[in-house]
C-alpha cells in the first residue's frame, strides 16, 4: 500500500493544435484535502476531466492509479463506480425536481422494476443530515439558494459511496457564509476518511483548508506545496502561479501618443434581473484615444458583463450611472446604437455568439456593417467579395477561399474573422474580450501586432483578459475587477502579476 | 481543366441544390415513361402547376420562418379563413375584387404580425403560439361559413385567378403567342442578368467559370425555360396562378439573396445571439418574417378560393403541413440559417408531381401517402448526409 488514494503520473493531453497538459503529476493521500491552483487555462479543469473519464482512456497519455490499481475509465460512470465523484462549477441538478429525486437521479433505489420512493426519501434524509443541510427532502431544487444546492450535489456524491470528491471552484458563486459552511463540511468529510481535490482561485480558502496544494501553469505541474512544511502561503503560491517571465511574445509599441478621453463611465452599475444581483458595481473608468486599457480579473468577476452593459446592453440589465462617448452622454437602446457610436465588441465566445459558423468568411465579415456593402438596402455582392478579400489579406486569414465556411477554420483564423467583422464597422473604441483565448502562440502574436497597428491609427482598445502575461505585455493601464467592482487601477509601470493577483483575489 | 471536369466539380460543390433539380427530373421522367407521355402533356403540366400554386406560395413563406428557427402551424386555416372572408366581401358585401384582394392581404399581414408579437415580444414558442392560431382560425372559418355553408362566388374576374389563363393575343401554329413572348422575355432576362453578373465579377477581377461552362449553363437553363413555355403554350398558355407564383418567387428570391433584409434573416437563423451582438434587431426580423408569412397565407387563401370558385368550411385543412413538407423537400434546415426560396418552389412542384403522377397511374390513396412520406424522409436524409460531408 502506497498510502496514496490517487496518483496521476505523466498525464499528457493534446487537443488539435494545443497541448493542454504535458507530463502532469499529482498525488493525493488518503484523507487529505488537496488544492489544485493555477491561472485560467493552466489545465486544471482538463486534468479533472481526464480523471473523471470525460476524456476516455486512450485520448491521453499517462497513468491513473486509484487505490493502488491502474484505472482505465471509458466514461464517467466508470470513475463513479470506483468512488470518484466530481462536482462541476455549473451544477448538474434538475431545478424542477425535489431534493430526494435529485440526490438519487441516475442511481435510483429500486424494488423490483419500480422505484422505491419511501426508501429513497429515508436515504435522502440521511444524506442531508450528513451534509448538514436542514431542508425537507421534498423541497424543490429551484427553491434553494445556490449554497444549499451545492450541498445537495455533495449529498448526491456521498450517496454513491464516494472516496475521492473533486470540487471545481465550489465557492465561486457562494457568499461568505455559505463558503465557510462548505469548507467546514469538507474538513468533516476528511475526518470521515473522504479525500478531496478542490480547484480554487481564492487563495485565502486554500490557505485555510489545504493539506497539500499542487500548482499548474501552462499545462505543467510546477510544484506541490505541503502545509505541514509551511509552504502554503500567499506569496509562495502567487510566485509559483505566475512564475514565468514575459517573453518576447508581445510586440513593442514604440511611439505612444495618448489623446483625449473617448469613453468614460461614472458610477456605472448594471443589475441582472435574472440573477437578481448587480453584475457591475459603481464602476468608474476612463479610456483615452490611442490607449490599450487592460481589464484583469478572474472568471466571473463581471468583466464581460461590464463590456456588454456598455455595448448596447443586449442582456437587458438595469443600468445606472453615466456613459460618455467622445464627451457625449449616451444611452444605447440596442447594440446597433453602440455600433453607430463607434464601439465594437469582439466576444470571448466566438463560436457561441460571435460568428455565423455555417456561413462563409465574406458574409461573416460584412454581417455587422451591411451599410458598407449596400445601397438603399440592396446588396452589392461584388463589393462584399472585395471587402472580404481585403480583410483576408490584411489580417492574414488562412483559408482556401472566401467561400470557406467559418466553422471549419482553426481557432486563430476564426478569431481573425471575428476581428475583421468588427474592424469593418469602422470602430473608434474596440472592446476585445479574451482576444487570444484558445489560439496558438503564432496567431496570438499576429493579433497583438494588429492591435498595435490599430492603436497607431488612433483607435482605443479595451482588452479583457485572464492571461496576466497578456495584460502586462499589451496594456498601457490596467483595471482589476473582482465581484463586479473595480478593485484597483494600476499604471503599467507599477503593475506586477502579484499586485494584480492580490487585487483579483480580494 | 476541361469542360466536363469543371462542370462536374461545380455540380459536386452544389450537390444539395442541384440534387433537388435532378430528383425532380427523375420523378418527371419516370412518370412520363410509366404513363406513355401522358404526364408530360401540356394539359397535365398546366394542371399540375396550377394545383401546386397555393401550397408553393405558403412554402416560400414557411421556408423563411424555418430559416429563423420557427414554425407556423396557423397558415392553413388562416388561408381558409381569409379566403372565406374574401368570398363574403365579394358576395355578401358587394366589394369589388380590386378592393377585396389588398384588404385580405393586409389582414394576412396583421395576423402574421400578431403571431410575431406572441413569439418575439412575449417569447412564446412559435409551435404553441401558432398551434393556438390554427385552432382559433379553424373555429373562425367554421363560424363565418356556419349559416351559409359553402359560399359560391360568381365573380368571373376573381375566379380567373385560380382557373384562367393570360390572354393569348393570337394563335401561332396552335401555340399561344403571349405565352411564347413571356417565355422569350424570361429567357432574355435570364441571359442578360447572368451575363451582367459575370461582367461585373470580371470588372472586380474575380474568378468566373470558364466561358465554355458558362455557355453550357446558359443554353441548358434557356432550353428548360423554352421547353416549359412550349408545353404550356400548346394548351392554354400561362395561367394567372403561374404568373402570381412566378412573381412571388422572383420577388422573394431577390429579397433573400440581394438585400440587407434577406441577409439579416439568414444571420438571425444561423446564430441569433451573434446577430443581436452584430446590431441586427432580431425582434424586428421575427415580425417581418411572420408578417410576410401571414401575407402569403392570405394569398394562398385567395388562390385556393378562386380555384374552387367558392369558400368551403374545410378550406385550408393540412395546408400548413404540405407547405412544411415542401419547404423541407426544398432543402430548408431545421437547425436554421439554411434554405432557399427557389428550393421551396421546387419542393412544392415535386410534391405536386408525385400526386399528379400517381393519380394518373391510378395508385391507391393509401400508397400515395406512404410514397409522399417516403420522399420527404429521403429528401431530409439526403440533406443531412450532404451537410455532414461538408461540415
Amino acid at each position: 500500500m502506497s498510502g496514496y488514494i490517487l496518483e496521476m503520473n505523466s498525464i499528457t493531453k493534446e487537443f488539435p493544435g494545443v497541448k493542454a497538459l504535458s507530463d502532469v503529476n499529482i498525488k493525493v493521500e488518503k484523507g487529505e484535502i488537496h488544492c489544485l491552483i493555477g491561472e485560467n487555462g493552466a489545465g486544471k479543469s482538463t486534468l479533472m476531466k481526464v480523471l473523471s473519464g470525460v476524456y476516455p482512456f486512450g485520448t491521453y497519455q499517462g497513468d491513473i492509479i486509484f487505490e493502488d490499481e491502474v484505472q482505465q475509465f471509458n466514461e464517467i460512470n466508470d470513475s463513479v463506480k470506483v468512488g470518484i465523484g466530481i462536482i462541476y462549477q455549473e451544477l448538474a441538478l434538475f431545478p424542477d425536481l425535489t431534493v430526494y429525486e435529485n440526490i438519487f437521479a441516475g442511481n435510483e433505489i429500486t424494488k423490483g422494476p419500480f422505484v422505491d420512493w419511501n426508501e429513497t426519501i429515508v436515504q435522502a434524509t440521511r444524506m442531508l443530515k450528513k451534509v448538514k443541510l436542514n431542508v425537507t427532502p421534498e423541497t424543490l431544487i429551484k427553491d434553494l439558494g445556490i449554497g444549499k444546492q451545492q450541498l445537495v450535489e455533495i449529498a448526491k456524491a456521498l450517496s454513491k459511496d464516494v472516496k475521492l470528491l473533486i470540487l471545481d471552484e465550489p465557492t465561486a458563486a457562494l457568499n461568505e457564509n455559505d463558503s465557510e459552511n462548505l469548507l467546514e463540511l469538507l474538513k468533516e468529510l476528511k475526518n470521515q476518511g473522504i479525500s478531496c481535490i478542490m480547484i480554487s482561485h481564492k487563495l485565502k480558502e486554500v490557505i485555510s483548508i489545504a493539506d497539500k496544494a499542487t500548482v499548474l501553469r501552462d499545462g505543467k505541474t510546477i510544484c506541490t506545496l505541503d502545509a505541514k512544511k509551511g509552504e502554503i502561503t500567499e506569496s509562495i503560491i502567487i510566485k509559483n502561479m505566475v512564475g514565468r517571465e514575459i517573453e518576447d511574445i508581445y510586440p513593442k509599441r514604440l511611439d505612444k501618443k495618448v489623446g483625449e478621453t473617448v469613453l468614460k463611465l461614472t458610477d456605472w452599475s448594471a443589475y441582472d434581473v435574472q440573477l437578481g444581483r448587480k453584475v457591475a458595481k459603481n464602476v468608474n473608468l476612463e479610456v483615452k484615444k490611442g490607449e490599450i486599457i487592460g481589464i484583469a480579473g478572474l472568471m466571473g468577476s463581471g468583466r464581460t458583463e461590464l463590456a456588454l452593459s456598455i455595448f448596447g446592453n443586449p442582456k437587458n440589465y438595469k443600468l445606472q450611472g453615466e456613459l460618455e462617448v467622445h464627451g457625449e452622454k449616451k444611452s444605447f437602446k440596442h447594440t446597433s446604437d453602440a455600433i453607430k457610436a463607434g464601439i465594437a465588441y469582439v466576444t470571448e465566445d466566438r463560436k457561441g455568439d460571435g460568428l455565423f459558423l455555417i456561413q462563409d468568411i465574406k458574409s461573416n465579415v460584412s454581417a455587422a456593417h451591411m451599410k458598407g456593402i449596400s445601397k438603399k438596402g440592396i446588396l452589392n455582392l461584388n463589393e462584399e467579395v472585395k471587402v472580404g478579400t481585403d480583410y483576408k489579406k490584411s489580417l492574414n486569414i488562412k483559408a482556401s477561399s472566401l467561400e470557406q465556411v467559418v466553422g471549419k477554420l482553426s481557432g486563430g483564423n476564426q478569431q481573425k474573422v471575428s476581428l475583421g467583422k468588427w474592424l469593418f464597422t469602422g470602430p473608434k473604441i474596440l472592446i476585445l474580450d479574451e482576444p487570444t483565448r484558445g489560439i496558438d502562440v503564432g496567431a496570438k502574436f499576429e493579433i497583438y501586432t494588429i492591435m498595435n497597428a490599430l492603436i497607431k491609427e488612433g483607435l482605443s482598445i479595451i482588452m479583457i483578459s485572464s492571461e496576466l502575461g497578456e495584460i502586462m505585455g499589451m496594456s498601457d493601464r490596467v483595471y482589476v475587477m473582482a465581484e463586479g467592482a473595480i478593485k484597483g487601477e494600476l499604471a503599467i509601470e507599477e503593475t506586477t502579476q502579484e499586485t494584480i493577483m492580490e487585487l483579483a483575489t480580494q | 481543366m476541361n469542360l466536363f471536369t469543371e462542370a462536374k466539380s461545380i455540380v459536386k460543390a452544389n450537390i444539395r441544390d442541384y440534387g433537388m433539380y435532378i430528383a425532380l427530373i427523375v420523378i418527371m421522367l419516370t412518370f412520363t415513361i410509366r404513363t406513355d407521355g401522358l404526364f408530360i402533356s401540356s394539359r397535365n403540366i398546366s394542371n399540375l402547376l396550377d394545383s401546386a400554386g397555393y401550397i408553393a406560395v405558403l412554402a416560400v413563406g414557411m421556408t423563411l420562418v424555418i430559416v429563423i428557427r420557427h414554425i407556423d402551424l396557423s397558415v392553413g386555416f388562416v388561408a381558409g379563413f381569409l379566403g372565406a372572408v374574401a368570398a363574403i366581401f365579394m358576395t355578401q358585401l358587394g366589394f369589388s375584387m380590386w378592393i377585396t384582394i389588398p384588404v385580405i392581404l393586409l389582414l394576412g399581414i396583421l395576423v402574421g404580425c400578431f403571431n410575431g408579437f406572441l413569439i418575439a415580444q412575449l417569447g412564446i414558442p412559435s409551435f404553441v403560439a401558432t398551434l393556438a392560431g390554427m385552432l382559433i382560425f379553424r373555429g373562425a372559418l367554421l363560424n363565418v361559413t356556419e349559416d351559409t355553408g359553402t359560399i359560391i362566388i360568381n365573380n368571373d374576374q376573381f375566379n380567373a385567378i385560380g382557373n384562367g389563363f393570360i390572354p393569348s393575343l393570337m394563335l401561332v401554329n396552335g401555340l399561344h403567342l403571349l405565352s411564347l413572348l413571356v417565355g422569350v422575355a424570361a429567357i432574355i432576362l435570364y441571359v442578360y442578368s447572368e451575363i451582367s453578373t459575370r461582367k461585373n465579377k470580371m470588372i472586380y477581377g474575380f474568378d468566373v467559370m470558364s466561358s465554355g461552362v458558362f455557355l453550357m449553363k446558359l443554353v441548358l437553363v434557356s432550353a428548360v425555360i423554352a421547353y416549359i413555355t412550349w408545353i404550356l403554350a400548346g394548351y392554354n398558355g400561362f395561367s394567372w396562378t403561374m404568373v402570381i407564383m412566378l412573381m412571388v418567387v422572383v420577388i422573394y428570391h431577390f429579397l433573400t439573396t440581394k438585400t440587407v433584409l434577406g441577409r439579416n434573416i439568414y444571420a438571425v437563423g444561423s446564430n441569433p445571439e451573434a446577430a443581436h451582438l452584430s446590431g441586427i434587431n432580431v425582434k424586428r426580423i421575427t415580425y417581418i418574417v411572420f408578417g410576410s408569412m401571414g401575407m402569403l397565407a392570405a394569398l394562398s387563401g385567395l388562390l385556393f378560393t378562386s380555384r374552387l370558385q367558392s369558400a368551403t368550411t374545410t378550406a385550408g385543412t393540412l395546408f400548413e403541413l404540405d407547405a412544411i413538407a415542401a419547404a423541407y423537400v426544398g432543402g430548408v434546415s431545421a437547425a436554421g440559417g439554411v434554405g432557399r426560396v427557389t428550393g421551396a418552389i421546387i419542393g412544392a412542384v415535386v410534391m405536386a408531381s408525385l400526386s399528379s403522377g400517381m393519380n394518373l397511374l391510378g395508385t391507391g390513396i393509401s400508397y400515395q401517402y406512404m410514397i409522399r412520406g417516403g420522399v420527404l424522409a429521403v429528401a431530409v436524409i439526403f440533406d443531412v448526409m450532404t451537410r455532414r460531408q461538408r461540415a
